[in-house]
């Protein structure tokens, strides 16, 4: 091996992270020396095995001393090299146990072999070894008998068959080096029996050819180590990624998987309704800014005059009034000129094709969402089985070193453990079924009174209502009364539900469905009224409309005749777009509502976030030093996180902006902030001010109920606004579809205009309810059918999941029956004992197994490693550990009939058998004799 | 770099690697510890910070230096472990807790990331065992309940816990865990290997 070789070597090597030592290359050239020397070094002592027996004998024990002495300042580079070589061989398809099975096979095989190698290294003289060699000179007489005459090498007197062997064996030592560090022993152990399959593997290895490809081998290694640090890196990277993941995990810690399902929801609505704002603000808000038509061009983008001297004055801000009424913040901005800037953007059609998408992309999102979860919930089917004994032994995480870390750490530990106990207790609770069922429909009934009876009380109101609006000089209640009501029913009917629910005694992840369910239902009739509200108020400003129609119009045209009649032949001068007298605008006063109660709702949210939780805790928390009463133990306490509130207020919000954005493009900016400041807030406010709940229990896997929520919400709120779209007439002077018939004429508009011919016949074709009905059709068809399939689906895991559970008590009971002992087992037994400096001796396996004694009597055992060894301590863990011990744990205890231990008397038990002393009439039990 | 102190000679350098997972390099980095003139490797630094009077600088002639449990379990990497005792005594050769420098190298080998699941299984079931009987028995498991919950939870739940615990892996019915069951269980827990790993 030239020296430019290795040094190639050597900086491969480098490059895969296996450093190599300053010393090795000082040391080179007497490495490369000695390399040169090995050969004829060895040959001369080979070729000295001669018939002299006696001679050969002292010749051996030369051999030896050589040999050792090569080991210790032996070349050790070319060794570590072709160790790198059999690794690679060897790498594929090796596994610990494999291994550790094998090296026992070896030692029963040929405990020869092993001692003759120990020995080669070791210079130990005991009774033991002497034996070995004994029999190691046996060997060694056979070995070379057939070539007694010859003064050739070891190699190729072996035969055909004893060269395999000796391959067999090199190639089973190489293997141990290459899987020494996944063995379970000491380190002392693992060294010494390292150098001993080194030295194994040294001495005869020529009788191996030697393996190319350390390049390749080095560079394997080199990307396999870049790949998985790549691989750590990037996984470290996507969760440093994910917002608020800190903040929720800690949230999670110390209230539970159920408070931190909500903020999880939250952060995914964060998430829809950035991507909402992206296309709002992207297609429709910044290309009118931009290219448009500026402020004040035009009557639908001026003040009216009457409003000007108040519009920028804060209250009416507040109320949207104002500047901000007139901004591209709401619908009645907007132009109804095709296109737009040098761009020629057509953003009557954006604007209808985006308000079409933000409910496209939501349903899509949802559903896609929805089917994720089910997918994740049933993926996981042998979760079940080891869910407390997972939690045990891996939930610590070994990696965590900073304090804080470890307690929330512990936190969570704690929490998680507590939901699973009131799963586990839910699951086995026995009880007066009869008793219970009878409860639940008494609950239910109670609260389908409940909501019969508010459901009733909003549409009497509602009722009222209009006959109220109808007559002149009513009073404050009259006119709020819809609100009062409404917002007492709010109040009082969620804790209602609450003390009815606790009848029902459900597991509260349960019980928090139905909650969620009967405040969801509760609230739609809010939604009821408000709509009905907003429909009336339509309709007025649409009568309204047309009657102001005509007064434009009217004026426009005097504006024209009296510039006409003064007999001015130029043109008149335009009348200031201000002075126009214009129309209601109902789709921005709908728009300005939401707005309106998207923020009155943002402001009572935090509001009672502030006084409810945190005023609160500040008071139970000062004030209870003097107080009469614990007030932290006592009433007022401090406020549980409402889950089912927050999550219907999300919810309902999100409707509403669902609802409005059609009308107002800027709610959508609102609610951005909106969630973002409440993540923050919300997340201080529990952290702050509330304590976990009492039955800390475990969101489900998927929050699909909460899914389910919002796709039930935003179905209905998708009612409204197609409704709008398709069957009321657009205000005739502001927004976009001004001056059409219907919204939607803006696709018709943009076919028969913009697209050939032939496009508009196949839309029409499309169109035509003759292909629509049958493609309802095959929808309804596709759905049973997939439906159908997804039941027999889950009929088979089922019927899969049953079998695995009856496999598993099989397989118990199958170990019941067999005590077998695993090889690994054996392992860690070596593990368990005392630390011996004749341990780290390779020979001890069969030490042991040449001790019958021990077998049959641990306790000699137990005197034998005292007395070896002298420390208390070790005898103690000796005499626990040893194997025969464990025999005797896992046989059926029968003390009775095993015999009494050497040299030990009978300990207290009742004796077996005819007793020699016992006469007739004596009692059986001596000591029980008076 | 031939001219520097060597703490370890070629073949031993050669051996840990062989008998561990580390790369040379990473027994080796050099990275300055504090008050050291020189560099020095990364694990045995590590060793002869906690007590530089103790362990020498010199470990080509294999000296014989034990490092007792107090010290090592103050290493940031294990101090807030809950169960850094039994971590220390499982790795130690005389079962006490004192380290020698090869137990030292084993413990982090051990729990490296590149170690096998098998072996980790192995020494996790030791460091769970800690009346060291062979066995995880309802003592085992209460103590390392209550290590993990910092004694939070009430006795009645404890006892549902254990219960639980060996009812799911107890597969030969004999009311506490072997190793194969143990075995059995860990090797299909989904972050045992994220979580029984510590990087030094």
């Amino acid at each position: 091996m030239g020296k430019k070789k290795k040094c190639a070597l050597a900086v491969i090597m480098e490059d895969a992270g296996i450093e190599i030592d300053g010393q090795v290359e000082s040391d080179t050239e007497s490495e490369e020396d000695e390399a040169k020397e090995k050969t004829p070094k060895r040959k001369p002592r080979r070729e000295a095995v001669r018939p002299n027996r006696l001679k050969r004998e002292k010749q051996q024990k030369d051999k030896e001393e050589d040999e050792s002495k090569e080991e210790d300042n032996g070349p050790r580079q070319n060794r570590a090299s072709k160790r790198k070589k059999h690794q690679r061989k060897n790498s594929d398809g090796k596994k610990t146990e494999e291994g550790v099975s094998h090296k026992r096979e070896r030692d029963k095989k040929a405990p020869n072999k092993e001692q003759k190698d120990s020995e080669n290294k070791e210079k130990k003289t005991n009774k033991e070894k002497g034996k070995e060699r004994e029999n190691k000179e046996k060997k060694e007489r056979k070995n070379s008998t057939p070539s007694t005459t010859s003064s050739s090498s070891d190699e190729e007197s072996l035969s055909e068959e004893e060269l395999a062997m000796l391959m067999e064996q090199v190639e089973q030592k190489k293997k141990l080096i290459s899987t020494m560090r996944n063995k379970p022993w000491r380190m002392v152990k693992k060294l010494s029996m390292l150098r001993e399959a080194q030295a194994f593997v040294e001495k005869f290895e020529g009788a191996l050819g030697k393996g190319k490809g350390k390049k390749l081998y080095a560079y394997k290694i080199m990307m396999a180590k870049k790949w998985v640090k790549f691989k750590r890196d990037f996984a470290n990277f996507k969760t440093q990624c994910i917002p608020w993941e800190m903040k929720i995990k800690e949230v999670e810690s110390h209230f539970g998987s159920s408070v931190a399902s909500y903020f999880i929801f939250l952060r995914w609505m964060y998430g829809v309704n950035l991507v909402l704002f992206g296309l709002i603000f992207g297609l429709v808000i910044i290309p009118e800014v931009l290219m448009g038509m500026p402020y004040g061009s035009m009557p639908r983008k001026t003040v009216p005059r009457a409003e000007q001297a108040t519009a920028m004055d804060f209250s009416v801000l507040w109320d949207f009034e104002g500047y901000i009424k007139y901004s591209a913040l709401f619908y009645g901005y907007y132009n109804n000129q095709r296109t737009i800037g040098w761009l020629k953007y057509r953003l009557p059609m954006a604007y209808f094709m985006v308000g079409i998408s933000i409910f496209g992309y939501s349903l899509m999102v949802v559903i896609r969402s929805m089917a994720r979860n089910a997918n994740e919930s049933t993926g996981e089917g042998d979760d079940e089985n080891f869910t407390f004994s997972w939690k045990m032994f891996t939930s610590w995480d070994y990696l965590i070193g900073n304090p804080e870390t470890a307690d929330n750490k512990f936190a969570s530990i704690t929490t998680s453990f507590k939901e699973s106990i009131v799963d586990e207790q839910e699951s086995n609770k026995d009880e007066n079924i009869h008793l219970r069922r009878f409860l639940r429909v008494l609950a239910n009934v109670l609260i389908i009174c409940c909501l019969c009876g508010s459901g009733y009380l909003i549409y009497f109101v509602v009722k009222r209502s209009q006959t109220f609006s109808k007559m002149q000089n009513i009073g404050w209640y009259e006119r709020n009364e819809v609100e009062i009501v409404m917002s007492l029913l709010g109040m009082f009917c969620p804790p209602l539900f609450e003390t009815i629910a606790a009848l029902e005694n459900y597991h509260p992840r349960i019980g928090l469905k139905w909650q969620l369910g009967r405040i969801f239902a509760l609230f739609l009739g809010n939604l009821y009224t408000f709509l009905l509200a907003l429909m009336d108020d339509v309709n007025e400003k649409l009568a309204e409309e047309d009657v102001l129609r005509n007064i434009t119009h009217w004026t426009l045209l005097n504006h024209y005749n009296s510039s006409v009649g003064n007999g001015s032949t130029a043109t008149p001068p335009p009348l200031d777009p201000a002075d126009v007298p214009r129309g209601p605008c109902w789709e921005t006063t709908v728009g300005i509502e939401f707005v309106r109660l998207t923020v009155s709702d943002i402001l009572v949210t935090y509001v009672t976030i502030l006084v409810g939780d945190f005023i609160r805790a500040c008071f139970v928390r000062f004030v209870n030093y003097c107080w009469c009463w614990d007030l932290e133990a006592g009433f007022p306490s401090y406020a549980e996180f409402d889950i089912s509130g927050n999550v219907l207020g999300l919810v309902f919000n999100q409707g509403m902006i669902w609802m409005g954005t059609f009308y107002a493009p800027g709610l959508v900016g609102i609610n951005v902030l909106r969630l973002l400041t409440s993540m923050y807030f919300q997340c201080w406010a529990v952290m702050s001010s509330n304590v976990p709940h009492e039955r800390v229990f475990k969101a489900s896997k998927s929050n699909n109920f909460y899914m389910g929520l919002l796709l039930l919400i935003l179905f209905l709120s998708l009612l409204p606004v197609a409704y709008t779209i398709m069957s009321l007439p657009p205000s005739f002077d502001c927004g976009p579809f001004s001056g059409k018939k219907r919204m939607y004429e803006v696709i018709q508009e943009t076919i028969e205009l913009d697209f050939p011919l032939f496009v508009a016949k196949i839309f029409s074709y499309v169109a035509n309810p003759g292909l629509i009905i049958p493609a309802v059709l095959l929808m309804v068809l596709a759905i049973y059918y997939l439906n159908a399939v997804s039941e027999a689906y889950q009929r088979a895991n089922a019927e899969l999941k049953k079998k695995m559970q009856m496999l598993r008590e099989e397989e118990k009971n199958k170990r019941n029956n067999k005590a077998t002992t695993n090889s690994a087992m054996q392992d860690l037994e070596d593990l368990f004992k005392p630390s011996m400096k004749s341990e780290s001796h390779p020979k001890h396996v069969e030490d042991k197994k040449t001790e019958p004694p021990n077998k049959t009597s641990p306790v000699g055992k137990q005197g034998k490693a005292a007395a070896e060894d002298g420390s208390p301590i070790n005898s103690r863990r000796g005499a626990v550990l040893t194997p025969p011990l464990r025999m005797l744990v896992t046989q059926p205890p029968t003390p009775g009939i095993r015999a009494p231990y050497p040299g030990q008397p009978r300990p207290g038990a009742y004796p077996e058998g005819p007793v020699p002393w016992r006469g007739r009439g004596q009692p059986r039990y001596p000591h029980a004799a008076p | 770099m031939g001219n520097k102190q060597t703490i370890f000679t070629d073949e031993q350098l050669d051996a840990y690697q062989d008998c561990t997972f580390f790369t040379r390099k990473e027994i080796l980095r050099m990275t300055h510890q504090k008050g050291m003139p020189f560099p020095c490797p990364k694990l045995h630094g590590r060793y002869h910070e906690m007590a530089p009077n103790v362990v020498p600088m010199d470990y080509t002639k294999d000296p014989d230096v034990k490092l007792p449990m107090q010290l090592i379990i103050n290493m940031p990497e294990l101090k807030e472990n809950p169960f850094k005792e039994r971590i220390v005594e499982s790795f130690s050769e005389d079962g006490e807790g004192s380290l020698s420098f090869n137990d030292f190298v084993d413990m982090f080998s051990v729990l490296s990331e590149m170690a096998p699941r098998e072996l980790k299984a192995i020494y996790a079931f030791k460091i769970y065992d800690f009346n060291t009987d062979n066995f995880i028995c309802k003592s085992d498991l209460e103590k390392t309940l209550n290590k993990l919950t910092r004694e939070e939870l009430t006795a009645e739940e404890i006892t549902l816990v254990c219960e639980k615990v060996i009812e799911e892996a107890d597969m030969d019915g004999d009311g506490k865990l072997g190793f194969a069951d143990f075995e059995n269980m860990i090797s299909k827990a989904p972050d045992f290997l994220s979580t029984f790993h510590i990087r030094i």
